[in-house]
């Protein structure tokens, strides 16, 4: 009787594991189909033009002259690299010291207050969508590029400007968490050696966890490299590879975003346009792969 | 420069630097919330868009995005609970581990364009689904679910070992304890980080565009047959949502007024935006609370 | 641990195939069906024909809102009938439509001049239903009135890049220029300048009306072009070769830079779709709906052009 018992109850225990076992398998497995099938659609789509030699791959990567409609059409895509390169690296350079001061000023000048007025900031800059940045960015920053600078406003350096508030909480977010997590006795015994808080923070917090740092860096360019409808309305979309920061130039984003809808499936430009996809895709594994080996330089 | 005159200026910096940031969010918010909020009425939240007149509203848009969100965290988050309970609870350290991990971190920095790509060939055109609710809402499961993932194996780690051992003492299935005894201790994690992830699904643009349409049939809300085609219910209509009419309204629109819907319709997307974040935090701290609070009691 | 992963890598293969495999079969499920349109049954009953059954159109986010309004009036009309109007640009409708996945593809060109094979054009029947004129327009200051065909080749190939040398303010010339792959554009290069351009450094390109509207308006010494629909006080509209840009002047035929809006079917259409169409056609829309948002009406035109530019008087 009471073998029976436990063996039902076993049963039933069995029974239990096995559901949950496969309803977990199935949501896994739906996740590894999603990716495996991404990869496939859009580098499926995005060789097209190479496998069936519309396109050489040099001529694509490094051709400097997009003119998809002229008589003998080229399919260069090199301004378009080189411009999501340039906004992106431009993005991060104004945003990253802007990120780290705000991070320091959480964690190490006022730890108390500091958080509790710049986190709840944090989060709703990174709440706000993307569209809402692009109408401001073309109704406030572009008019005052083009009254204060030279250029018309539009060009790269609205589209840098749009980006680096895009990816401030993103960057900032990472280095907080990582000035946090910090041993307190590193920094008590730089203090006790005398140091200022500035040494402190320059020559040991700084240095420590800079890896750290780093990665959020590298997440915030990811953002950036990827961002399309902002940076599509500020940016002007030329063809070309930029000469000043106040000139007008494109994106693979950008790109992508006008010519999707104006051209059929099937045909060389839209195949382009997959083919940028696809570079864009690349550039995601890139940004995973830093990810992943500055973590494990901040692990050792 | 000495040491305490370097520390100066660079506290100054920090300092200035970091309030740089707050006054940048204020002016951002600011900007947006006095240019719409004149244009926000209870009419212009519930009246149909016009095409050249002015005085249209954003009615249908802020139904659909409204509506979207519903549809995709339905599918979104008992996928995002499984994986999430496999990662935080039975994957052991290795490889395939180690690649799912992978998986979910790629999935979640694709960018939204090429999420929104990939539903125009698979969903709308492949699967023949055409710009439909039902395709957002796919798309937007694609990043949502890491997301998703995250959060759920987040908050069952920060589940206590002792409420796992418990039940185990008691004789319970790993399924029975992860389901009855880890879940409720999980679940107020899980639901802020969800109302949090759906701020950023409300606002999402680029992927919609490829996969909802840009367009908005006329809606007949006195018909609640899914079924209809003119029912707000039927998942198979296509839908523009409020983020992609912003977008829309700035660059074709014909009406005199578009500007003013623009920002408007900019200032709800972010008053909405603000809610679901205080929303989160409210319910954080009040779920918090009634926890420890009924811990005291035992 | 070999086994698992060799296992779960398997699975993972077998359902991207299975996914695949699956999408090919949606595809030919869909061709029978004949994109979800049920046959349009005829009840005979004398005085008129009952239509019912539901029609999808897809394709030019130009046309988007006038076929979306006359929709509208016609289920109104027809309370059998339910059509469907969605945008996301010609080329998707074109190729939607030569997949039978829509009805009906709106778009702003010739078939013949996006889809690049040929078979698959020459299925596809064209019914213009509208006419769109699109002018040359100025930032306000630039202080000219009209500029002639050569003068606007010059600016547009780069040629002039300052508003005095063709009798205007001293400002530097700022283009801005539509996507190449855009409809308006190659309207645009085909009529009013005779010759494909290629893109100037510096040149700002948009692709949609409303923001090269407001950037032609803000930027001091733009020019771009614009369709007659969207011209308004905050840009200069620019006459071409002496004829204003106005609905009477493209009628007669004396102001080039037209275009028609086609609406696409797959091989004939079925009842209910031609009835649309033709619905498209009559005094009534043509006079009301199509001239409310700022189209021409294709039935009015004293002149009509094929897919070689060639223009004959009707």
């Amino acid at each position: 009787m009471r073998v029976k018992s436990k063996n039902s109850r076993l049963e039933k225990h069995h029974i239990e594991n096995l559901v949950g076992r496969i309803y977990m398998s199935f949501c896994v497995l739906l996740l590894v189909v999603i990716i495996v099938s991404m990869v496939y659609f859009v580098a499926s789509k995005g060789i097209a033009n190479f496998v069936n030699g519309e396109v050489k791959i040099s001529e694509f990567l490094l051709g400097t002259k997009w003119a998809p409609e002229a008589d003998t059409p080229s399919y260069g895509a090199f301004p378009f690299i080189s411009g999501s390169f340039l906004v992106t690296l431009l993005a991060a350079l104004i945003a990253s010291p802007l990120s780290i001061c705000a991070a320091l000023f959480m964690t190490e000048i006022v730890p108390g207050w500091g958080k509790k007025l710049l986190q709840p900031v944090i989060e709703l800059l990174s709440g706000i969508p993307s569209v809402v940045y692009g109408f401001v960015g073309l109704s406030v920053i572009v008019p005052f590029l083009r009254d204060t600078l030279p250029g018309q406003g539009i060009g790269v350096a609205a589209g840098a400007l749009v980006l680096s508030v895009m990816i401030l909480p993103t960057i900032t977010s990472v280095a907080a968490d990582a000035l946090a997590s910090l041993p307190q006795n590193l920094k008590e015994s730089s203090f006790a050696l005398g140091a200022t808080r500035w040494q402190t923070i320059s020559r040991v917090i700084l240095p420590t966890t800079f890896p750290a740092i780093m990665t959020g860096v590298v997440l915030g360019m990811a953002r950036a490299f990827g961002e399309a409808l902002a940076v599509q309305m500020v940016i002007g979309n030329a063809p070309f590879i930029p000469h000043s920061l106040f000139e007008s130039a494109s994106t693979l984003t950008s790109v992508i975003t006008l010519g999707m809808g104006n051209t059929t499936m099937g045909s060389p430009q839209n195949n382009a346009l997959w083919s940028m996809a696809l570079v864009l895709m690349l550039m995601t594994f890139v940004f995973v792969l830093l990810v992943r080996m500055l973590e494990r330089r901040n692990k050792i | 420069m000495k040491p305490r005159t370097a520390d100066k200026v660079a506290t100054a910096v920090i300092v200035t630097f970091a309030l740089l940031i707050v006054a940048i969010l204020i002016s951002l918010l600011g900007y947006i919330l006095i240019r719409g909020m004149n244009h926000i009425s209870w009419d212009f939240l519930t009246s149909a868009p016009q095409k050249i007149r002015a005085g249209g509203g954003v009615g249908p848009q802020l139904f659909n995005s409204l509506f979207l969100l519903v549809l995709t965290l339905i599918i979104t988050v008992p996928l995002g609970l499984g994986a999430g309970i496999f990662m935080a609870e039975y994957a052991r350290p290795g490889k395939l581990t180690n690649f799912i991990r992978l998986v979910v971190e790629v999935l979640s920095s694709f960018p939204s364009i090429i999420v929104g790509l990939f539903g125009l060939l698979l969903i709308v055109n492949t699967f023949n689904l055409g710009f439909s609710l039902i395709s957002g809402a796919l798309a937007l499961t694609f990043f949502n679910l890491p997301l998703m993932v995250r959060i759920t194996e987040q908050a069952f780690r920060t589940v206590p070992k002792q409420q796992k051992e418990a039940g185990f003492a008691l004789g319970l299935s790993k399924w029975k304890i992860v389901t009855s005894v880890l879940l409720p201790v999980a679940l107020p994690t899980i639901i802020t980080g969800t109302i949090l992830s759906a701020g950023r699904v409300f606002g999402e643009a680029a992927a919609l565009m490829f996969t909802a349409g840009m367009s908005s049939p006329r809606l007949d809300f006195s018909n609640w047959n899914p079924l209809s085609p003119s029912s707000p219910l039927n998942p198979f209509r296509p839908a523009e949502t409020l983020a992609v009419h912003i977008w829309k309204v700035n660059s074709e629109g014909l009406a005199p007024d578009a500007l003013q819907i623009a920002a408007g319709a900019s200032a709800v997307l972010v008053l909405t935006v603000l809610i679901f974040n205080l929303a989160a935090r409210y319910f954080g701290r009040f779920i918090y609370r009634k926890l420890t609070a009924s811990k005291r009691m035992n | 641990m070999q086994f698992r992963k060799s296992w779960i890598m398997a699975l993972a293969l077998t359902s991207v195939v299975a996914l695949s495999a699956c999408g090919n079969g949606g595809n030919k499920a869909t061709t029978n069906n004949g994109g979800n349109t049920p046959a349009a049954t005829n009840t005979e009953s004398g005085s008129g024909a009952k239509l019912s059954g539901s029609i999808l159109a897809s394709g030019s986010t130009a046309l988007q809102p006038l076929v979306e309004q006359v929709a509208e009036s016609f289920m109104n009309a027809n309370a059998g009938v339910d059509i469907q109007v969605q945008g996301g640009g010609s080329g998707t409708g074109l190729t939607q439509v030569s997949e039978k996945q829509v009805d009906i593809g709106n778009s702003d060109v010739f078939a013949e001049e996006k889809l690049k094979d040929a078979a698959k054009a020459a299925e596809l029947v064209d019914h213009q239903v509208a006419v769109v004129a699109i002018a040359a327009v100025s930032n306000p200051a630039a202080g000219v009135d009209s500029l002639t065909k050569q003068q606007l080749v010059d600016i547009f190939t780069g040629k002039i890049t300052n508003w005095k040398d063709v009798g205007g303010a001293d400002q530097a010339i700022q283009i801005i220029n539509r996507p190449a792959s855009s409809g308006t554009r190659a309207t645009f290069e085909s009529f009013a300048l005779g010759t494909k351009t290629e893109d100037q450094k510096g040149s700002i390109q948009e692709d949609s009306s409303g923001t090269v509207k407001k950037m032609i308006g803000e930027t001091p010494g733009a020019i771009g072009y614009l369709a007659l629909s969207y011209l308004d006080d905050s840009v200069k509209t620019l006459n071409y070769d002496g004829v204003e840009p106005s609905v009477d002047n493209v009628i007669a035929g004396k102001y080039p830079v037209w275009a028609y809006e086609h609406m696409y079917t797959n091989g004939e259409p079925n009842e209910t779709v031609k009835a649309f169409l033709d619905y498209f056609l009559t005094d009534e829309v043509q006079t009301g709906d199509v001239v409310e948002l700022g189209y021409i009406p294709a039935s009015k035109m004293q002149v009509s052009r094929d897919v070689a530019g060639t223009v004959t008087p009707k």
